[in-house]
Protein backbone atom coordinates (compact mmCIF):
# COMPACT_ATOMS: atom_id res chain seq x y z
CA UNK A 1 0.00 0.00 0.00
CA UNK A 2 1.73 3.56 -1.08
CA UNK A 3 2.19 5.29 1.95
CA UNK A 4 0.35 8.37 0.47
CA UNK A 5 -3.10 6.56 -0.25
CA UNK A 6 -5.75 8.45 2.31
CA UNK A 7 -7.10 5.46 4.65
CA UNK A 8 -10.62 6.02 5.58
CA UNK A 9 -9.51 6.34 9.08
CA UNK A 10 -7.63 9.66 8.08
CA UNK A 11 -10.47 11.78 7.05
CA UNK A 12 -12.55 10.07 10.09
CA UNK A 13 -10.02 11.63 12.38
CA UNK A 14 -9.75 15.03 10.49
CA UNK A 15 -11.23 17.42 12.57
CA UNK A 16 -9.54 15.56 15.83
CA UNK A 17 -6.22 16.09 14.41
CA UNK A 18 -6.88 19.78 13.35
CA UNK A 19 -7.97 20.34 16.82
CA UNK A 20 -5.75 18.81 18.49
CA UNK A 21 -2.87 20.31 16.45
CA UNK A 22 -4.72 24.02 17.06
CA UNK A 23 -4.41 22.95 21.12
CA UNK A 24 -0.65 22.43 20.56
CA UNK A 25 -0.22 25.64 18.33
CA UNK A 26 -1.98 27.19 21.29
CA UNK A 27 0.03 26.28 24.05
CA UNK A 28 3.24 27.19 22.66
CA UNK A 29 1.91 30.72 21.93
CA UNK A 30 0.92 30.63 25.97
CA UNK A 31 4.09 29.74 26.87
CA UNK A 32 6.08 32.32 24.60
CA UNK A 33 3.49 34.78 25.90
CA UNK A 34 4.26 33.34 29.69
CA UNK A 35 8.01 33.64 28.80
CA UNK A 36 7.60 37.31 27.52
CA UNK A 37 5.49 38.39 30.38
CA UNK A 38 8.35 36.77 33.07
CA UNK A 39 11.16 39.00 31.16
CA UNK A 40 9.00 41.90 31.55
CA UNK A 41 8.57 41.63 34.58
CA UNK A 42 11.85 41.16 35.14
CA UNK A 43 12.02 38.99 38.46
CA UNK A 44 14.10 36.03 37.10
CA UNK A 45 16.16 38.34 35.42
CA UNK A 46 19.40 39.71 37.27
CA UNK A 47 21.49 41.24 34.36
CA UNK A 48 25.16 40.50 35.95
CA UNK A 49 26.73 39.14 33.30
CA UNK A 50 29.84 41.11 33.50
CA UNK A 51 29.99 41.89 37.12
CA UNK A 52 29.24 40.52 40.08
CA UNK A 53 25.91 39.37 40.71
CA UNK A 54 24.33 41.13 43.64
CA UNK A 55 22.88 38.51 45.67
CA UNK A 56 26.43 36.38 45.46
CA UNK A 57 28.24 39.68 47.33
CA UNK A 58 28.23 39.26 51.49
CA UNK A 59 26.25 42.04 52.98
CA UNK A 60 28.29 44.90 53.51
CA UNK A 61 28.15 46.01 57.25
CA UNK B 1 -6.17 -3.26 22.55
CA UNK B 2 -4.53 -4.46 18.79
CA UNK B 3 -3.88 -2.31 15.85
CA UNK B 4 -7.23 -3.75 13.81
CA UNK B 5 -9.20 -3.09 16.86
CA UNK B 6 -8.79 0.70 17.15
CA UNK B 7 -8.81 0.85 12.91
CA UNK B 8 -12.27 -1.03 12.86
CA UNK B 9 -13.64 1.04 15.89
CA UNK B 10 -16.55 2.58 14.48
CA UNK B 11 -16.73 5.54 16.70
CA UNK B 12 -14.35 8.59 16.84
CA UNK B 13 -13.98 10.45 20.06
CA UNK B 14 -15.27 13.78 19.10
CA UNK B 15 -13.87 16.82 21.03
CA UNK B 16 -17.05 17.95 22.20
CA UNK B 17 -17.09 14.95 24.14
CA UNK B 18 -14.20 15.52 25.77
CA UNK B 19 -15.05 18.87 26.78
CA UNK B 20 -18.50 17.39 28.32
CA UNK B 21 -15.77 14.95 30.02
CA UNK B 22 -13.90 18.20 32.06
CA UNK B 23 -17.56 19.46 33.05
CA UNK B 24 -17.54 22.70 31.36
CA UNK B 25 -20.15 24.31 33.80
CA UNK B 26 -18.22 23.44 36.64
CA UNK B 27 -15.21 24.86 34.87
CA UNK B 28 -16.94 27.79 34.40
CA UNK B 29 -17.83 28.67 37.76
CA UNK B 30 -14.07 27.27 39.09
CA UNK B 31 -12.50 29.72 35.84
CA UNK B 32 -14.56 32.84 37.45
CA UNK B 33 -14.50 32.72 41.27
CA UNK B 34 -11.01 32.53 40.83
CA UNK B 35 -10.65 35.36 38.72
CA UNK B 36 -12.33 37.34 40.91
CA UNK B 37 -10.07 36.23 43.53
CA UNK B 38 -7.23 37.20 41.53
CA UNK B 39 -8.67 40.66 40.64
CA UNK B 40 -9.56 41.92 44.39
CA UNK B 41 -6.26 41.06 45.22
CA UNK B 42 -4.03 44.05 46.26
CA UNK B 43 -1.26 43.28 44.06
CA UNK B 44 -1.76 43.40 39.95
CA UNK B 45 -0.96 40.68 37.93
CA UNK B 46 0.85 40.72 34.66
CA UNK B 47 -2.50 40.01 32.11
CA UNK B 48 -0.66 37.34 30.41
CA UNK B 49 0.57 35.58 33.35
CA UNK B 50 -3.66 35.79 34.82
CA UNK B 51 -5.19 34.30 31.33
CA UNK B 52 -2.20 31.36 31.44
CA UNK B 53 -2.80 30.97 35.19
CA UNK B 54 -6.96 30.85 34.67
CA UNK B 55 -6.28 28.34 31.88
CA UNK B 56 -4.52 26.18 33.87
CA UNK B 57 -6.45 26.69 36.79
CA UNK B 58 -9.22 25.53 34.51
CA UNK B 59 -7.65 22.53 32.89
CA UNK B 60 -6.87 21.21 36.89
CA UNK B 61 -11.29 21.59 37.08
CA UNK B 62 -11.58 19.77 33.86
CA UNK B 63 -9.10 16.88 34.96
CA UNK B 64 -10.82 16.80 38.36
CA UNK B 65 -14.29 16.49 36.50
CA UNK B 66 -13.12 13.77 34.40
CA UNK B 67 -11.56 11.67 37.58
CA UNK B 68 -14.96 12.21 39.14
CA UNK B 69 -17.09 10.76 36.81
CA UNK B 70 -14.31 8.03 35.97
CA UNK B 71 -15.03 7.09 39.56
CA UNK B 72 -19.16 7.83 39.66
CA UNK B 73 -19.34 5.60 35.95
CA UNK B 74 -22.12 3.41 38.33
CA UNK B 75 -23.97 6.69 39.70
CA UNK B 76 -24.32 8.36 36.50
CA UNK B 77 -25.64 5.44 34.95
CA UNK B 78 -28.61 5.43 36.92
CA UNK B 79 -29.54 9.08 37.30
CA UNK B 80 -31.75 10.93 34.68
CA UNK B 81 -29.51 13.86 35.13
CA UNK B 82 -25.99 12.43 34.48
CA UNK B 83 -27.04 9.50 32.00
CA UNK B 84 -26.01 11.39 29.22
CA UNK B 85 -22.45 11.97 30.65
CA UNK B 86 -19.30 10.40 28.18
CA UNK B 87 -19.13 7.52 29.72
CA UNK B 88 -22.75 6.05 30.68
CA UNK B 89 -23.46 6.66 26.90
CA UNK B 90 -20.14 4.96 25.96
CA UNK B 91 -18.38 7.16 24.02
CA UNK B 92 -15.27 7.27 26.43
CA UNK B 93 -13.71 4.41 27.93
CA UNK B 94 -13.91 4.62 31.57
CA UNK B 95 -9.86 3.99 31.91
CA UNK B 96 -9.26 6.53 29.05
CA UNK B 97 -11.15 9.19 31.06
CA UNK B 98 -9.10 8.85 34.10
CA UNK B 99 -6.13 8.63 31.90
CA UNK B 100 -7.43 12.16 30.83
CA UNK B 101 -8.31 13.34 34.54
CA UNK B 102 -4.54 12.48 35.20
CA UNK B 103 -2.85 13.96 32.81
CA UNK B 104 -4.67 17.17 33.04
CA UNK B 105 -4.67 17.61 36.53
CA UNK B 106 -0.63 16.64 36.75
CA UNK B 107 -0.25 19.45 33.34
CA UNK B 108 -2.36 21.83 35.16
CA UNK B 109 -0.84 21.81 38.51
CA UNK B 110 2.74 21.72 36.69
CA UNK B 111 1.88 24.60 34.60
CA UNK B 112 0.75 26.97 37.41
CA UNK B 113 3.75 26.74 39.68
CA UNK B 114 5.72 27.84 36.27
CA UNK B 115 3.48 30.17 35.40
CA UNK B 116 2.34 31.73 38.86
CA UNK B 117 3.75 30.28 42.13
CA UNK B 118 4.38 27.04 43.85
CA UNK B 119 1.31 28.21 46.94
CA UNK B 120 -1.26 28.88 44.12
CA UNK B 121 0.06 25.32 42.58
CA UNK B 122 0.19 23.78 45.93
CA UNK B 123 -3.95 24.69 46.36
CA UNK B 124 -4.85 23.80 43.38
CA UNK B 125 -2.98 20.53 43.95
CA UNK B 126 -5.10 20.36 47.00
CA UNK B 127 -8.56 21.33 45.42
CA UNK B 128 -8.14 18.61 43.17
CA UNK B 129 -7.02 15.66 45.69
CA UNK B 130 -10.30 16.87 48.00
CA UNK B 131 -12.60 17.02 45.27
CA UNK B 132 -11.69 13.50 43.88
CA UNK B 133 -10.39 11.42 46.67
CA UNK B 134 -12.01 12.80 49.55
CA UNK B 135 -15.44 13.85 48.02
CA UNK B 136 -15.88 11.51 45.35
CA UNK B 137 -14.40 8.24 46.32
CA UNK B 138 -14.76 9.07 49.97
CA UNK B 139 -18.09 10.93 51.26
CA UNK B 140 -20.08 10.66 48.71
CA UNK B 141 -21.34 7.51 49.23
CA UNK B 142 -20.81 7.16 52.47
CA UNK B 143 -22.47 10.03 54.77
CA UNK B 144 -25.13 12.93 54.32
CA UNK B 145 -22.61 15.37 54.72
CA UNK B 146 -20.92 14.50 51.74
CA UNK B 147 -21.56 18.25 50.31
CA UNK B 148 -20.92 19.46 53.02
CA UNK B 149 -17.64 18.72 53.78
CA UNK B 150 -16.56 18.09 49.88
CA UNK B 151 -18.33 21.73 48.68
CA UNK B 152 -14.65 23.15 50.24
CA UNK B 153 -13.30 21.84 47.11
CA UNK B 154 -15.50 24.31 45.07
CA UNK B 155 -14.56 26.80 47.73
CA UNK B 156 -10.98 27.00 46.96
CA UNK B 157 -11.05 28.59 43.37
CA UNK B 158 -10.90 33.12 44.79
CA UNK B 159 -8.12 31.38 47.19
CA UNK B 160 -6.10 30.08 43.71
CA UNK B 161 -6.95 32.94 42.47
CA UNK B 162 -5.53 35.37 45.24
CA UNK B 163 -2.45 33.05 45.48
CA UNK B 164 -1.76 33.29 41.96
CA UNK B 165 -1.60 37.68 42.48
CA UNK B 166 -0.07 37.12 45.96
CA UNK B 167 2.07 34.26 46.29
CA UNK B 168 0.15 34.73 50.07
CA UNK B 169 -3.31 33.97 51.76
CA UNK B 170 -5.23 37.02 53.86
CA UNK B 171 -8.49 36.71 55.36
CA UNK B 172 -9.90 38.17 52.36
CA UNK B 173 -10.07 35.08 50.31
CA UNK B 174 -10.61 33.01 53.17
CA UNK B 175 -13.85 34.68 53.84
CA UNK B 176 -15.08 34.29 49.83
CA UNK B 177 -13.74 30.28 50.51
CA UNK B 178 -16.35 30.41 53.60
CA UNK B 179 -19.31 32.26 51.72
CA UNK B 180 -18.85 29.67 49.03
CA UNK B 181 -18.71 26.72 51.80
CA UNK B 182 -21.67 27.77 53.07
CA UNK B 183 -23.79 28.30 50.26
CA UNK B 184 -22.90 25.09 48.26
CA UNK B 185 -25.52 22.99 51.00
CA UNK B 186 -28.39 25.17 50.07
CA UNK B 187 -27.47 25.27 46.63
CA UNK B 188 -27.10 21.60 46.27
CA UNK B 189 -29.99 19.93 48.48
CA UNK B 190 -32.45 22.21 46.79
CA UNK B 191 -31.68 20.72 43.42
CA UNK B 192 -31.70 16.85 45.51
CA UNK B 193 -35.51 17.79 46.80
CA UNK B 194 -36.05 17.76 43.65
CA UNK B 195 -33.90 14.91 42.34
CA UNK B 196 -34.48 12.68 45.55
CA UNK B 197 -35.82 9.78 43.61
CA UNK B 198 -33.05 9.85 41.53
CA UNK B 199 -30.38 9.31 44.62
CA UNK B 200 -32.34 6.97 46.05
CA UNK B 201 -31.78 4.65 42.44
CA UNK B 202 -28.06 5.40 42.61
CA UNK B 203 -27.96 4.76 46.56
CA UNK B 204 -25.93 7.96 47.23
CA UNK B 205 -27.07 9.14 50.78
CA UNK B 206 -27.89 12.50 50.32
CA UNK B 207 -29.94 14.10 52.91
CA UNK B 208 -33.49 14.40 51.76
CA UNK B 209 -32.33 10.37 51.13
CA UNK B 210 -31.29 9.54 54.56
CA UNK B 211 -32.90 12.00 57.19
CA UNK B 212 -36.32 12.83 54.50
CA UNK B 213 -37.43 16.22 52.62
CA UNK B 214 -38.56 17.94 56.26
CA UNK B 215 -35.14 17.84 57.94
CA UNK B 216 -33.10 18.91 54.34
CA UNK B 217 -36.02 22.09 54.17
CA UNK B 218 -34.52 23.31 57.89
CA UNK B 219 -30.61 22.41 56.50
CA UNK B 220 -30.87 24.71 54.05
CA UNK B 221 -32.80 26.98 55.97
CA UNK B 222 -30.32 27.47 58.23
CA UNK B 223 -27.24 27.32 56.31
CA UNK B 224 -28.92 30.47 54.21
CA UNK B 225 -28.92 32.20 57.29
CA UNK B 226 -25.49 31.67 58.07
CA UNK B 227 -24.42 33.32 54.85
CA UNK B 228 -25.58 36.45 55.83
CA UNK B 229 -22.77 37.33 58.68
CA UNK B 230 -20.29 36.10 56.26
CA UNK B 231 -21.81 38.36 53.41
CA UNK B 232 -20.98 41.24 55.82
CA UNK B 233 -17.51 40.65 57.00
CA UNK B 234 -16.82 40.46 53.08
CA UNK B 235 -18.49 44.01 52.44
CA UNK B 236 -16.49 45.52 55.30
CA UNK B 237 -13.08 44.03 54.56
CA UNK B 238 -10.54 45.59 52.59
CA UNK B 239 -12.35 43.97 49.35
CA UNK B 240 -15.72 44.92 50.35
CA UNK B 241 -17.58 48.59 49.94
CA UNK B 242 -20.74 49.96 49.58
CA UNK B 243 -21.59 47.92 46.45
CA UNK B 244 -21.11 45.12 47.93
CA UNK B 245 -22.84 45.74 51.15
CA UNK B 246 -26.03 46.56 48.84
CA UNK B 247 -25.47 43.35 46.60
CA UNK B 248 -25.04 41.33 49.84
CA UNK B 249 -28.30 42.87 51.52
CA UNK B 250 -30.61 42.32 48.28
CA UNK B 251 -29.08 39.09 47.79
CA UNK B 252 -29.43 37.51 51.16
CA UNK B 253 -32.98 38.96 51.69
CA UNK B 254 -33.91 37.07 48.61
CA UNK B 255 -32.11 33.66 49.57
CA UNK B 256 -33.79 33.93 53.18
CA UNK B 257 -37.24 34.36 51.93
CA UNK B 258 -36.87 31.74 49.15
CA UNK B 259 -35.38 29.40 51.81
CA UNK B 260 -37.90 30.11 54.19
CA UNK B 261 -40.75 29.30 51.22
CA UNK B 262 -38.96 25.80 50.93
CA UNK B 263 -39.01 25.84 54.80
CA UNK B 264 -42.88 25.81 55.33
CA UNK B 265 -43.90 23.39 52.31
CA UNK B 266 -44.42 19.64 53.09
CA UNK B 267 -43.91 16.98 50.41
CA UNK B 268 -47.31 17.13 49.39
CA UNK B 269 -47.83 20.92 48.51
CA UNK B 270 -44.45 20.46 46.51
CA UNK B 271 -44.91 17.32 44.34
CA UNK B 272 -48.60 19.05 43.25
CA UNK B 273 -46.65 21.97 41.91
CA UNK B 274 -43.62 19.98 40.54
CA UNK B 275 -41.07 21.36 43.70
CA UNK B 276 -41.35 25.26 41.88
CA UNK B 277 -40.10 27.08 44.63
CA UNK B 278 -37.19 24.53 45.10
CA UNK B 279 -36.55 24.85 41.51
CA UNK B 280 -36.48 28.66 42.16
CA UNK B 281 -34.02 28.75 45.21
CA UNK B 282 -31.72 26.49 43.02
CA UNK B 283 -31.70 28.97 40.12
CA UNK B 284 -31.21 31.82 42.83
CA UNK B 285 -28.68 30.42 44.59
CA UNK B 286 -26.99 30.47 41.37
CA UNK B 287 -26.89 33.75 40.46
CA UNK B 288 -26.51 34.89 44.34
CA UNK B 289 -22.95 33.40 44.16
CA UNK B 290 -22.60 34.66 40.49
CA UNK B 291 -23.39 38.02 41.12
CA UNK B 292 -22.14 38.54 44.83
CA UNK B 293 -18.95 37.69 43.07
CA UNK B 294 -19.16 40.31 40.18
CA UNK B 295 -20.23 43.07 42.53
CA UNK B 296 -16.71 42.22 44.07
CA UNK B 297 -15.29 42.32 41.08
CA UNK B 298 -17.17 45.72 39.97
CA UNK B 299 -15.94 47.23 43.27
CA UNK B 300 -12.40 46.90 43.27
CA UNK B 301 -12.38 48.40 39.89
CA UNK B 302 -14.28 51.16 40.78
CA UNK B 303 -11.91 51.65 44.15
CA UNK B 304 -9.42 54.18 42.94
CA UNK B 305 -12.49 56.61 42.03
CA UNK B 306 -14.27 55.94 45.15
CA UNK B 307 -11.83 55.55 47.73
CA UNK B 308 -10.84 59.35 47.56
CA UNK B 309 -14.67 60.38 47.99
CA UNK B 310 -15.77 57.51 50.23
CA UNK B 311 -14.43 56.55 53.57
CA UNK B 312 -15.45 52.96 53.77
CA UNK B 313 -15.41 51.70 57.77
CA UNK B 314 -13.00 48.63 57.29
CA UNK B 315 -13.08 46.22 60.18
CA UNK B 316 -9.91 44.45 58.94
Amino acid sequence: MAISKEHELHTRRKSRNLVVSLGLLAFIVLVFGITIAKLQDGQLVEGFDHSYRATLLKAEE
Amino acid sequence: MNETAVISKTHEVRIGEVIALLKPRVMSLVIFTSFIGMIIAPVGVHPILAFASLIFIAIGAGGSGALNMWWDEDIDRVMKRTRSRPIPTGTISADDARLLGLWCSGFAVFMLALTANFLAAGILAFTIFFYVVIYTMYLKRRTSQNIVIGGAAGAFPPLIGWAVATNGIALEPILLFLLIFLWTPPHFWALALVTKEEYTLAKVPMLTVTRGEQVTRKNIFWYSLSLVPIGLLVSFSSVGGPLTLGLVVVLNVMMILKASQVLVRTKEVSVRDNYSKERGLFKLSIWYLFVLFAGLGVESGLAKYLDPIITWPELF
